[in-house]
């Protein structure tokens, strides 16, 4: 049994809708994260999958300690980190760093990729002694695969693909336990977005580091997660291993969104199973009593109006779904090998 | 450098009666740091109620290509220095403005990946489609827009009437593309190009979207050009793919004959560096550097500096966009081979 090093329990986030300018009132919450409870083991990658609205970028918001949260906790090793500050929060925001989706504005474009990268150590004096910064920042630039020779450069003279390996650079810098990756491939090419893929894989196996991988690329998603997450509007439908959610999913939405995610391969046209949803995400601010998918969903029925369904394991299944008529059901299309 | 090889060289010839054919095209954008060399002779074609898919990853221009057939590339920076585009066998590209004016819409539509900086946010969504038939059809007002609401409840978009006088940003990003679709098929075009029409969407949201692409173009009997980066909505849809790099045509084939076989090494890099759902992979393979300058092409093929099979010849000569029968085409030195191998 490997160690939990986060532990995210029953998160809450928050946000208020006001009106007016000079009176503010506030009119209602948007409900970001709405009870979203999971543990991140050590060395492993958590694939973190959901459509627009569904709370995954506010999830990496609060684990990064960026936000506080409404309600709920997120422990690092055992200590709930919205409770730190000063010193001891310096510390912990060494062990969990953000790589995230737009390598075009997270870079300064005023600042040369040394500065970018060393700007951590500015921070955290104790992890580089001044006179080994630039060589540190050689190492970290030939680890993601660029020329250290380009140390001087700005930003603008780096393709896209490139900007991400300086944010993964930047990010690797402090030598973390955990990196939150925030959509970190989803702006890139294809081809480029394999070699980020890749890199990112190497160093997982370098340095032992955990992932958080945020996504809404379900291909992309199983190809680095060791498990994967299912949110839907603030909330998790569905948790379990990669093999679990994408070969045996029980939750009508993971379903349906697996079944919507267009295969490379036309021969498969005919024999895909194809779940149609009809119409559009609700409003986070009021969304639906009960289950939030019922709206959308083929199986609703009365109790989905009156019973928020709970994240938990059911007949049937092994590994927990949050849906009252959660079942199994083949939804990819298995590739047959020729 | 002329590609006498490309489609029609069955011996029909020029003007075989298709229905828009992309002839040999070149664009090249002038900025104050230099030329580039965006479109290098760029030849294909689409028929009535067939889907032709152009792939290419950002840069290839796939875009710009699309632009200079709806006639809305920006000048300057991008002049067209050769080439031509032919719809019904005329050439668009020598046409006065007024003739240009009456195939948009009505023979040529276009919608857009972003769907809210297409449409005009101090109008309603209403209006804009209405507006079409006012101006083009010389429709009363109330006609007008009963045909907008008809057009609104083609593309399913629910309670037509009473979404009619709603602003764009009262729509979700779904509707809004809806919307630009209603827009676009208002004047019953010949050919529709779709210009990533779902990379900005969720993919619940991006399959009903294709699905509704699909079935009005049976209906109406539409060609249409797919113009997309995702290898996954290409073999859903298309019929016939067209592959760029680099401003030029790198393979032209059959849906299911290129994810088969791919006669074109950046094709075939493409289908491998593609992390797919239904298998779980190691390692990806992935092509190696970076897509060239297109200030700076390099010479021969512009490809050779990525490309794993890369031999002396391809340093030298532009390869040709060579028929290997079949529809298929590739330009690549080595494309036989390719096709060849087990």
């Amino acid at each position: 049994m490997t160690e939990n090093i986060i532990e995210v329990r029953d998160l809450v986030k928050h946000y208020p809708v006001t009106r007016g300018v000079v009176f503010k009132k506030t009119i209602g919450h948007v409900k970001a994260v709405d009870g979203v409870s999971f543990e991140l083991k050590a060395g492993e990658t958590l694939g973190v999958v959901g459509e627009s609205g569904c709370g995954k970028s506010t999830l990496a918001r609060v684990l990064m300690n960026l936000e506080r949260p409404t309600a709920g906790q997120v422990l690092y090793k055992g200590q709930d980190i919205s409770k730190l500050s000063g010193g001891a929060l310096r510390r912990l925001r060494r062990q969990i760093q953000l790589v995230m989706q737009d390598p075009y504005t997270s870079l300064n474009p005023r600042m040369t990729v040394g500065d970018l990268i060393g700007e951590p150590f500015e921070i955290h004096p104790d992890v580089a002694p001044r006179g080994s910064r630039r060589t540190k920042v050689k190492e970290l630039l030939d680890l993601v695969g660029l020329n250290p020779e380009h140390i001087n450069r700005y930003p603008h003279q780096f393709s896209g693909g490139q900007r991400q390996r300086i944010g993964i650079a930047r990010a690797l810098a402090l030598r973390p336990e955990v990196i939150v990756c925030d959509e970190p491939v989803s702006a890139l090419d294809v081809s480029i977005q394999a070699q980020v893929m890749n890199l990112l894989e190497k160093l997982q196996a370098e340095f032992g580091l955990s992932y958080v991988f945020i996504a809404h690329d379900l291909s992309v998603v199983r190809h680095l997660s060791d498990r994967v997450a299912v949110m839907y509007l603030g909330k998790m439908v569905e948790i379990g291993t990669e093999d679990e959610i994408y070969e045996r999913p029980t939750h009508p939405y993971t379903q349906a969104l697996l079944s919507a995610v267009p295969v490379p391969d036309p021969t498969l046209r005919e024999s895909k199973a194809i779940i149609r949803l009809q119409g559009d995400v609700p409003s986070p601010v009021s969304p639906p009593s009960g289950c939030r998918f019922r709206t959308r969903c083929w199986k609703a029925q009365d109790v989905c109006a009156q019973e928020v369904p709970l994240l938990q394991i059911r007949p049937g299944s092994d590994h927990p779904s949050a849906c009252h008529f959660a079942e199994k059901r083949e939804i990819v299309a298995t590739h047959e090998v020729a | 450098m002329s590609e006498q090889s490309a489609p029609g060289a069955d011996g029909s010839g020029r003007s075989s009666g298709r229905l828009l054919e992309v002839d040999d095209l070149r664009v090249e954008f002038r900025t104050r740091d230099g030329v580039a060399k965006v479109i290098n002779g760029v030849t294909y074609h689409v028929d009535a109620g067939e889907t032709l898919a152009v792939l290419g990853e950002s840069g290839s221009g796939k875009s710009v290509t699309a632009q200079t057939i709806m006639g809305i590339l920006d000048t300057p920076p991008g002049f067209v220095t050769g080439g031509q585009v032919r719809f019904h066998g005329k050439d668009m590209l020598t046409m006065s403005p007024e003739q240009r004016r009456r195939i948009r819409g009505e023979g040529i539509a276009m919608i857009f990946q972003d769907s809210l900086s297409a449409l005009n946010p101090v109008f309603t969504v209403g209006f804009q489609i209405a507006e079409q038939f006012r101006i083009r059809r010389g429709m009363s007002r109330s006609d007008a827009k009963k045909r907008a609401i008809e057009m609104l409840d083609q593309v399913k978009i629910p309670n037509a009437k009473g979404r009619f006088s709603n602003y764009p940003h009262q729509f979700s990003g779904g509707m809004r593309q809806r919307a630009m679709i209603a827009m676009s098929l208002a004047l019953d075009p010949e050919v529709l190009i779709a210009d990533e029409p779902t990379t900005a969407l969720d993919v619940t949201v991006q399959a009903q979207i294709m699905d509704l692409l699909g079935e009005l173009q049976r209906e109406r009997q539409m060609g249409m050009i797919l113009i997309t980066h995702d290898l996954g909505v290409v073999a859903d849809v298309a019929d016939r793919i067209a592959v760029m790099y680099a401003g030029r045509i790198v393979e032209e084939a059959d849906v299911y004959d290129l994810y088969r076989k791919p006669a074109h090494p950046y094709t075939l890099g493409l289908l491998n560096s593609i992390p797919r759902m239904d298998e779980k992979g190691q390692e990806l393979r992935t092509i190696k550097g970076l897509p060239p300058n297109l200030m700076n092409i390099p010479p021969g093929c512009a490809f050779n500096p990525r490309c794993p099979m890369a031999q002396p010849v391809c340093l030298e000569k532009v390869p040709p966009l060579l028929q290997l029968g079949n529809g298929r085409a590739s330009a690549c030195h080595f494309a036989e081979e390719l096709v060849n191998r087990d």
